[in-house]
Parts: C-alpha cells; sequence; structure tokens
C-alpha cells in the first residue's frame, strides 16, 4: 500500500485535492465539509513533505500518467525546482482552510459554504497540477482549472459587497485572455517542434534557432503567463480580485496564486529556452527588467495611496512580483536563487498580513480601511503584534524571512554590478516602510473605540503559525536558502 | 570560574531579561521597576570583566546563530566595543533608577510598557557593542531604533507621532537604502561579513570606489547624526527625558559613532584610509557639522533642544577623531565616547530633573533659580564644564588626545575647529548656571525635586570629577586599539 502510495505519489499530491473537491459539495454541513477540506489540505501538504523528502534522494522524479511513456503521454516532473511552490502551495492553503473556519459563515450564505469548499479545493488542486506538470498543454488545463475555480471564488464575495461580482469579471475576461494567448502560443510552438513534453521541447527547440514562428510562439506564451502572474502592467486584475474577494479566499489568492504562475515564468525562461541565450537575455532585460522595476515603484506608490488596507495588500503584492520577476531578469544563479526565496518568504508574509488584516475585520464587521483601524493596536494585541512582525518582514527588517530575500537579492544584484539596482530595491523597500508605517501608526498611535468581544484563540492558530513562521524563516533560513540555491542550480546549471 | 563567552552572554542578556520579565511584574510595581536598576549592576559586572579580559589581550568569538551559508549573529570582545558596553551598561544603572524618580514624579502612563522596551533598547546597544561582523551589527542596529520608536512617542499625542514619523523616517530609511548596500557590498568584495582590526578592505576595494563606500556607509549609520542626517535627534527629544538621558545623549548615538569608528578602523582600516584619503572630505564634513550646530545650540531656549544639539556637535567630534586617521586621534575619539557620555547624561538629568521639580523647559525661565536648587544646577556646572573640556573634569582629556590627533595629522584648521567649537561650547552651555545663579528672579517658583532624580545625577556628575584620575584602564584600552594597527 504504502509502496504505491510513494510511487505515484506525484499524481497522489493533485489527485487529493481533486477528488475531495467533489466529495465536499455533497456535504451540506458546515462543520463537516470543513473538516473534509482541511483533512485533505492536510494529506496534501504530508505528501508534498513526503515528495520533499523524495526529492532529497533522487533529486528527479518523472511519472507517467497512466503508464503512456512521455513524450506521448503526459509526464509529471518533480524536481528541485518544482518542489518548492508545491511546499508553498499546500502549506499555505492549510493554514488558510484551519482558518476559514470561523471567516466563512460570517460572509458568505450558509447553503453555499460547502460548494465554496469544493471551488477551495479544486483552485488548489490546479495550481499543484501546474506546478508538477511536464506537459505544456496539461499545463493549460491546469491553468484554466485554478483560474476559473478563483473566479468563482471571488464572485462569492458578492454575498458581502456586490463589487465582488465586478471583480470577478474583470478577473474572468483578462485571465481567459491570457490562458488563450498561453495557449496560442503552445499551438505555435506545437507546429514547430511536434511535441508538447516541455523536456522535448526543451531538446528540438535548440535545432531551429532563429525560427519566426517559435518566437512568435514564446511571445505568446510569456504574455499569457505574465498576466496570470499578474506582472506590471498586466496585473489590473488583482488587486480588485483580492480586494472583494471573501476574506478567506484572498488569504489563499493572495499566497499562492501568483506563486504557481512565477514558477512557470521561470520553467519557460530558464529551462524550456535555455538554448535560445538571445532570445531570452534580450527578453530579461528589455522586457522582464524595466517591468520589474516599475512594479516596484508603482505598486509601492499605489499602495501609499491606497486607504481600503486588503487593496493596500494587493498593490503590495504586485510590487513584491515585482522584486521576484527582477531577480528572475538579472540571470545569474545567485539572482534566481534570491527569487525562489522570495517567493518562499512573500508567501508567508503576505499569508500572514491578509490572515491579521481578516480577523480585524472579523471583529469591526466592516471592511477595513485606514480609519476603521484606529486604536485597535491596544484592543486586539495579539492581530497587533502578529501584524508589526509580519509588516516588518515585508519591508525586510533584521529578524525576519523578508530581510533574507532582500539580503540576497541585493548581494545577487550587487555581484553582478548592479549596485544601482539594489538601491532602488531598497528605496522601493524604504517605501514599502511609508504605507506600513501608515497602518501601524493609526493602530497604535489613535484612540478607537472599545470592542466589547475578547480576541478568540482558535481564530488565532494560523495566525500565530505563520507569523513564527516569519521569525524562523529569518533566524535559520538554511533550508530555504539551500532549497533555493539547488533549484536555480537545477534550473541554469545545465547551461 | 565564568569563561569570557558567558561573560558577554551575561552582559547582553541581563537587559534582556529584564525586559522579558517587566511585563510579568507588572502588578508589582516596586519589584518592576527596580528590576532595570538589578539588570544594570549585573549587566555592568559581566561588561567590567569583558574589559580586564581584553586588557589582558584575550580574545573570543561567540557564534550564537546561524541563519545561512556564511551569515551568522555572533559576538566576540574588542577595545572599542569593552569601552562603549562598559559605557552603555554601566549609565543604565543611574538612567534606571532615575526612570524611577521620573516616571512616578511625573505620574507617566503606560510605565510598564516603558520599563521593558527601555531595557530591550540597552539589549540592542549591548548587542552592537559587542558584534562580531557587520551582520550582527546592522541586526542590532535597526532592533536598537525600532525599540526606541514607543519610547519616543511614549506620549502617544500628536507632537508624539509626527516626531515618531521623522525620527523612523531618517534612521530607518538611512540605514536601509545606505548602510544595508554598503555592507553587502563589502560581502561582495571580500567574500565575508567579517571585521578585522587592520580593516579588511585593503587590496580587496577598487580605490577609486573608496569615497563611494564610505559615503554610503557614513551617510547611511544615522545615528551619528552627521549632518544633514541629523534631524531626527531633536525630534527624539519629545521623549520622556530618561530616554533622552540614556538613549539619545549616549546609548543610540554612541551606537551610531560606535559603528562609524569600528566601520573607519576595523572595515576600512586607519592605513587604508591614510593611504587612499578615502575620508579627507568626512573631516570637513564633520568639522562643519560640528561647528554649525554648535552654533544652532545657541539660539535654541528649549533646554532639551539645546542639549540636543549640544550632542550631535559632540558627536562629531568622534567621527571626526575617525577621520582624521591617527592614533591619536582615534584614541581621542574612543575616549570620547566616554567621557562626552558621563557629562551628557548629567545635562539631561538636571534638564529631566527641573521638568519633574517645576515644570520648567525653556532656558529662559530659569532666571534666578539657582539658589533653591543648588545641587541641581551645581552638578549641571560640573557636567558642562566636563563637556566644555576643563581639567580637572574627564572630559578635558578626550579634547586633549583629539587635539594631538589633529596636529599629527597635518590638519592645523580642524585644530582651530576645535578651540572654536570649545569657545561655542563654554557659551551656550554656562549661559544656563550663570542665568540660575547671577540673573535675578521673575517669579516664584517651589522647585521640588525627588530623590531618586537627584541622586543618580550627582553620582554621574561626581563621575566626571572622578574619572579624570581614573583614566588610565580606559587609555590602556585604546591604545590597545591603535597598537594593533
Amino acid at each position: 500500500m504504502i509502496d504505491i502510495l510513494m510511487k505515484n505519489l506525484p499524481i497522489i499530491v493533485v489527485l487529493c485535492p481533486l477528488m475531495m473537491s467533489l466529495l465536499v459539495v455533497l456535504i451540506p454541513n458546515i462543520f463537516f465539509s470543513w473538516a473534509l477540506t482541511t483533512l485533505s489540505t492536510f494529506l496534501t501538504f504530508l505528501f508534498s513533505i513526503l515528495l520533499y523528502q523524495e526529492i532529497q534522494i533522487h533529486s528527479h522524479i518523472s511519472y507517467a500518467l497512466g503508464k503512456w511513456m512521455p513524450p506521448i503521454g503526459i509526464e509529471y516532473i518533480i524536481d528541485k525546482v518544482a518542489i518548492i511552490p508545491i511546499i508553498i502551495i499546500s502549506g499555505i492553503s492549510f493554514l488558510a482552510t484551519i482558518f476559514a473556519y470561523k471567516i466563512m459563515p460570517e460572509e458568505i450564505e450558509k447553503k453555499s459554504i460547502s460548494k465554496v469548499y469544493s471551488l477551495w479545493l479544486l483552485a488548489i488542486a490546479g495550481l499543484l497540477g501546474l506546478v508538477t506538470t511536464g506537459d505544456a498543454f496539461n499545463l493549460f488545463v491546469f491553468l484554466e482549472i485554478s483560474s476559473l475555480a478563483s473566479v468563482a471564488l471571488v464572485a462569492m464575495g458578492a454575498h458581502k459587497d456586490k463589487q465582488a461580482l465586478v471583480a470577478a469579471y474583470n478577473y474572468l475576461i483578462i485571465g481567459a485572455v491570457g490562458a488563450t494567448l498561453y495557449v496560442i502560443g503552445v499551438g505555435l510552438l506545437y507546429g514547430v517542434t511536434g511535441t508538447l513534453n516541455m523536456e522535448d521541447l526543451t531538446n528540438r527547440i535548440t535545432d531551429l534557432k532563429s525560427n519566426r514562428a517559435l518566437i512568435a510562439g514564446f511571445g505568446f506564451m510569456i504574455v499569457g503567463i505574465m498576466v496570470k502572474a499578474a506582472v506590471f502592467p498586466l496585473h489590473i486584475w488583482l488587486p480588485r480580485a483580492y480586494a472583494y474577494a471573501p476574506s478567506a479566499v484572498s488569504v489563499l489568492l493572495a499566497a499562492t496564486a501568483t506563486k504557481a504562475s512565477l514558477y512557470i515564468l521561470a520553467r519557460i525562461l530558464f529551462s524550456i529556452f535555455e538554448n535560445s541565450e538571445n532570445l531570452i537575455n534580450n527578453t530579461l532585460l528589455f522586457v522582464i527588467l524595466p517591468l520589474s522595476l516599475l512594479a516596484m515603484f508603482a505598486g509601492t506608490i499605489m499602495a501609499i495611496y491606497e486607504k481600503d488596507i486588503k487593496r493596500l495588500l494587493a498593490h503590495s503584492s504586485v510590487a513584491q512580483i515585482g522584486y521576484i520577476t527582477l531577480a528572475f531578469a538579472i540571470g545569474t544563479k545567485a539572482s534566481i536563487a534570491a527569487g525562489f526565496i522570495h517567493m518562499f518568504n512573500h508567501a508567508i508574509i503576505k499569508g500572514g498580513l491578509f490572515i491579521a488584516i481578516t480577523t480585524i475585520s472579523f471583529y469591526i464587521k466592516r471592511r477595513v480601511t485606514i480609519n476603521n483601524l484606529s486604536g485597535l493596536g491596544r484592543e486586539m494585541p495579539i492581530t497587533f503584534f502578529c501584524f508589526v512582525l509580519c509588516s516588518l518582514s515585508l519591508a525586510g527588517l533584521p529578524l525576519t524571512a523578508g530581510f533574507i530575500s532582500k539580503l540576497y537579492l541585493i548581494k545577487a544584484s550587487i555581484s553582478s554590478d548592479g549596485i544601482w539596482l539594489a538601491i532602488l530595491i531598497l528605496i522601493s523597500s524604504a517605501l514599502s516602510v511609508v504605507y506600513l508605517w501608515k497602518i501601524i501608526e493609526v493602530m497604535w498611535m489613535r484612540e478607537g473605540k472599545k470592542i466589547v468581544k475578547k480576541e478568540n484563540p482558535t481564530i488565532y492558530i494560523s495566525l500565530i503559525i505563520i507569523t513564527f513562521l516569519n521569525i524562523y524563516f529569518g533566524l535559520d533560513a538554511s533550508l530555504v536558502v539551500n532549497g533555493s540555491f539547488e533549484a536555480a542550480d537545477k534550473l541554469i546549471g545545465d547551461l | 570560574m565564568i569563561t569570557i563567552e558567558n561573560f558577554i552572554l551575561i552582559t547582553i542578556l541581563s537587559p534582556l531579561i529584564v525586559c522579558v520579565l517587566t511585563p510579568f511584574t507588572s502588578k508589582n510595581t516596586i519589584l518592576r521597576d527596580f528590576l532595570g536598576p538589578i539588570g544594570g549592576i549585573i549587566s555592568c559586572w559581566g561588561a567590567l570583566n569583558i574589559m580586564s579580559s581584553v586588557l589582558n589581550n584575550q580574545n573570543t568569538t561567540l557564534e550564537i546563530v546561524k541563519i545561512a551559508e556564511g551569515i551568522s549573529i555572533g559576538f566576540e570582545i574588542t577595545p572599542l566595543g569593552a569601552i562603549f558596553g562598559l559605557v552603555a551598561s554601566f549609565l543604565w544603572i543611574f538612567a534606571a533608577i532615575y526612570s524611577i524618580g521620573y516616571m512616578r514624579g511625573n505620574k507617566e502612563k503606560n510605565q510598564t510598557r516603558f520599563y521593558a522596551f527601555y531595557a530591550m533598547a540597552v539589549h540592542a546597544a549591548l548587542c552592537i557593542a559587542y558584534a562580531s561582523d557587520l551582520l550582527t551589527l546592522f541586526i542590532f542596529y535597526e532592533v536598537l531604533t525600532f525599540s526606541t520608536y514607543p519610547l519616543v512617542t511614549h506620549n502617544q499625542n500628536e507632537m508624539a507621532q509626527k516626531a515618531g514619523r521623522l525620527y523612523m523616517s531618517i534612521l530607518v530609511g538611512s540605514s536601509v537604502i545606505l548602510l544595508l548596500p554598503a555592507i553587502i557590498w563589502v560581502w561582495v568584495a571580500t567574500g565575508s561579513l567579517e571585521m578585522s582590526q587592520n580593516g579588511v578592505l585593503d587590496g580587496k576595494l577598487d580605490v577609486a570606489y573608496a569615497p563611494l563606500l564610505l559615503a554610503m556607509f557614513v551617510f547611511g549609520i544615522g545615528k551619528a547624526a552627521l549632518m544633514p542626517i541629523h534631524k531626527w535627534l531633536p525630534a527624539a527629544m519629545v521623549a520622556p527625558t530618561p530616554v533622552s538621558a540614556l538613549l539619545h545623549a549616549v546609548a543610540v548615538v554612541k551606537a551610531g559613532v560606535f559603528t562609524m569608528l569600528i566601520v573607519l578602523t576595523n572595515v576600512f582600516g586607519i592605513d587604508f584610509l591614510a593611504k587612499t584619503g578615502a575620508s579627507e572630505w568626512l573631516i570637513w564634513l564633520a568639522s562643519f557639522t560640528l561647528l554649525a550646530t554648535s552654533i544652532i545650540a545657541i539660539y535654541k531656549d528649549d533646554l532639551k533642544a539645546r542639549l540636543a544639539y549640544s550632542t550631535i556637535s559632540q558627536l562629531s567630534y568622534i567621527t571626526l577623531g575617525g577621520a582624521l586617521a591617527t592614533s591619536m586621534a582615534t584614541q581621542g575619539a574612543a575616549l570620547h565616547i566616554i567621557t562626552h557620555a558621563a557629562g551628557k547624561i548629567t545635562l539631561f538629568f538636571v534638564a529631566g530633573a527641573l521638568y519633574v521639580g517645576a515644570k520648567i523647559t525653556k532656558i529662559s525661565d530659569l532666571n534666578g533659580h539657582g539658589i533653591s536648587a543648588p545641587l541641581i544646577f551645581l552638578a549641571f556646572f560640573v557636567g558642562s564644564l566636563s563637556i566644555i573640556g576643563v581639567p580637572p573634569m574627564v572630559g578635558s582629556w578626550s579634547k586633549f588626545f583629539l587635539m594631538l590627533g589633529a596636529a599629527d595629522s597635518g590638519y592645523v584648521v580642524v585644530m582651530g575647529v576645535f578651540c572654536i567649537s570649545t569657545i561655542l561650547n563654554a557659551f551656550y552651555l554656562m549661559e544656563i548656571p550663570a542665568r540660575a545663579f547671577f540673573f535675578k528672579k521673575e517669579r516664584e517658583i517651589n522647585i521640588k525635586i525627588p530623590k531618586l532624580i537627584l541622586i543618580p545625577t550627582l553620582i554621574t556628575s561626581f563621575l566626571t570629577i572622578l574619572l579624570f584620575f581614573f583614566i588610565e584602564p580606559f587609555q590602556n584600552l585604546t591604545s590597545i586599539i591603535v597598537s594593533r594597527i
């Protein structure tokens, strides 16, 4: 039994939430549907840990779906690169599910809760599928599964605020355009190379270096994925979707959704097209680099002027995605590792911040804007404390996880003779202190209304765990750092 | 037998333990209040032992946490660190006693929070003193900034909010935008974050980049308050006076100049600086700051603001001493950390005593009150003489060495700067006892100063005289700093 499990682990990680989502929809009871969702996310997380251990031994697992041998059949590939987003997605979704228990009934009609959990699991399955698959077309399928599930989840926010429908519609249309672009790109590649298997694509692209169709296909794929990854200026769907989705959904999406797409972006740039150096270098230098810099500043400045906290955090996500793509754009081994480090750290930072804000909105029973936060620092000390720690982590201050990512990002950019890049990164991160400080100051300084309720410990489990992770990975980062360097090594080591 | 490693731990952990215990003792105010002085005594005992082991040429490093490959938090003992650590932990004892008198006398709110963050700030300062590498230094530099924020904004009103904003934006902004990349630059250039007694950059860094890197350090270390990044210090005066006294005259600002000296001596190396002339511009900048802030101080009527500008000016002495890059000047700079601390903390203690005793904050309100509180003004007088550099006060030693250093380096103008600044010091500090004792009284005020405030003030002012005669061990320490070069 265990033998079968271990052998089929790559597909079980995806199948576990996928199958459970079909089951959860049948359970009308709020508690049981939640418990089943928690169980399945927990199992998924457990399987990812097993997979992680497996990777330490074998370093590359190839799994042929239904025993159809690749390149004909669909291949699932798990290596040292893919394991990072797998751990992020399964871990965060487990924490978010625990957290959702108290929050969901506040914001969603009782009778549709089990449907929400079903979509929830479907989105997770889609994201996990995205990062495990080794087949370019299968990737499109998972992209659509995760996107459509997320759109439906965002639309569920309409129970509280009708704006959610607009946000979901936006997300749907832009997401569909992105997916279409991607699939056009895949079509062109298939036409030229005659294969959909990623490893096969890598090898065949070598022979056709300056084929126009190939370059066009590359362009379509990259732009399509950049829409999904919310790379500036293709991010416009993101702030609204995060802001108006049900709070628990915001936590899940903010911490995981774009990470999967960023991983795909890295895969396309450094793995599939690794042999077309010219094309990639030009793309990095003239497209990704300037866009990342713009994202860093535009996102931060938008966040500074934003009053609604969830939107503020969403804008900040745009800036943080900018850091990750900037790291990719520098294109050295150290910088790609820094990108992966930040991908992981940003997931726990943003997850923590969204959980903290959601907790606050749960208590004050309305949208969290700057003015609604007055004096809450004194009313809700635990939440405030966790929020401050996660903010410090986002700003990249020492002893937090965020510091580690910034440290490696800056070191990588200085090593590649980009001292000006380092200064730009730091200016933008110093600006991020401005909007975070604005929030902290209001919570700390102003007098506010008394809230009668005491802080409820069950809500805090996830918040405290994730805040602890922020500190822990600031003090002992070797796991993340080594993992990311191995991933970077795998991605461009064979260049 | 307690090993040196354990003494380091004792010194840096006792304030942290005080910080952690304070919230749990909030019900028992006597126990809570006296945790600080007790922690100070223990910490100071450790610091003294560290100092004696430095004098015996013992050396040790202690790695606490290994964050990742090549990055760790660790401590070691250096002569300069021993000086700063001793100053901070020793003066903490008196500042802690003083805070009790001040907080009670003023009936301040949120005292538990105050004491907890106060101890936290001392902890950060001590960690800076014994930091073994640049990253540890940077980490606790930031911890110090953040732990002082709740103290600066203690009153939680609009003025405190504004001051807090300025405080954080200058200190965090400068350190994150300039200091951090400068440190990482050194890391990239030398391949490690370690420092060494002779500097690590010689031969590793293109000489043409040296002034740029130095500028990133100098303007990144906002706590050293060189112009134009000095504004945070006057802003921080909105804090309760014990904070201004220990933190903004000793721990925080000395952490700044300590970092500056460490960078000049242990990262660049005095030889490297002297050889390349990379620090020449710093001499002029420090001289300018020194004079300009002295002149601004003359025009400040608010007592704490005047003392703040005086502090900025005195900090520039230390930076200037390091930038001159001669062995005498470096010794003078290191000694000035001690001598200025003893003098300035006394002056701030007096400022706080006058506020608690009579709600006086303006110098022009002091006329004729000398007789009603003679001891406190006498303490101020003695402290001022030390800052000015009149023997037999300890301040004269550091000025003497700085003068010698300036003469050695061949910058005659700098000697002139020291002279003019001494006159200016006398001008703006002597005004206060002069008004108190010789001007005519304008209105009757009853000055009542609590014992817990008066006693620490008198002790620190007496210290400035005492240290004049017992400067030898410290001078031995500073000569170790330069003898290793």
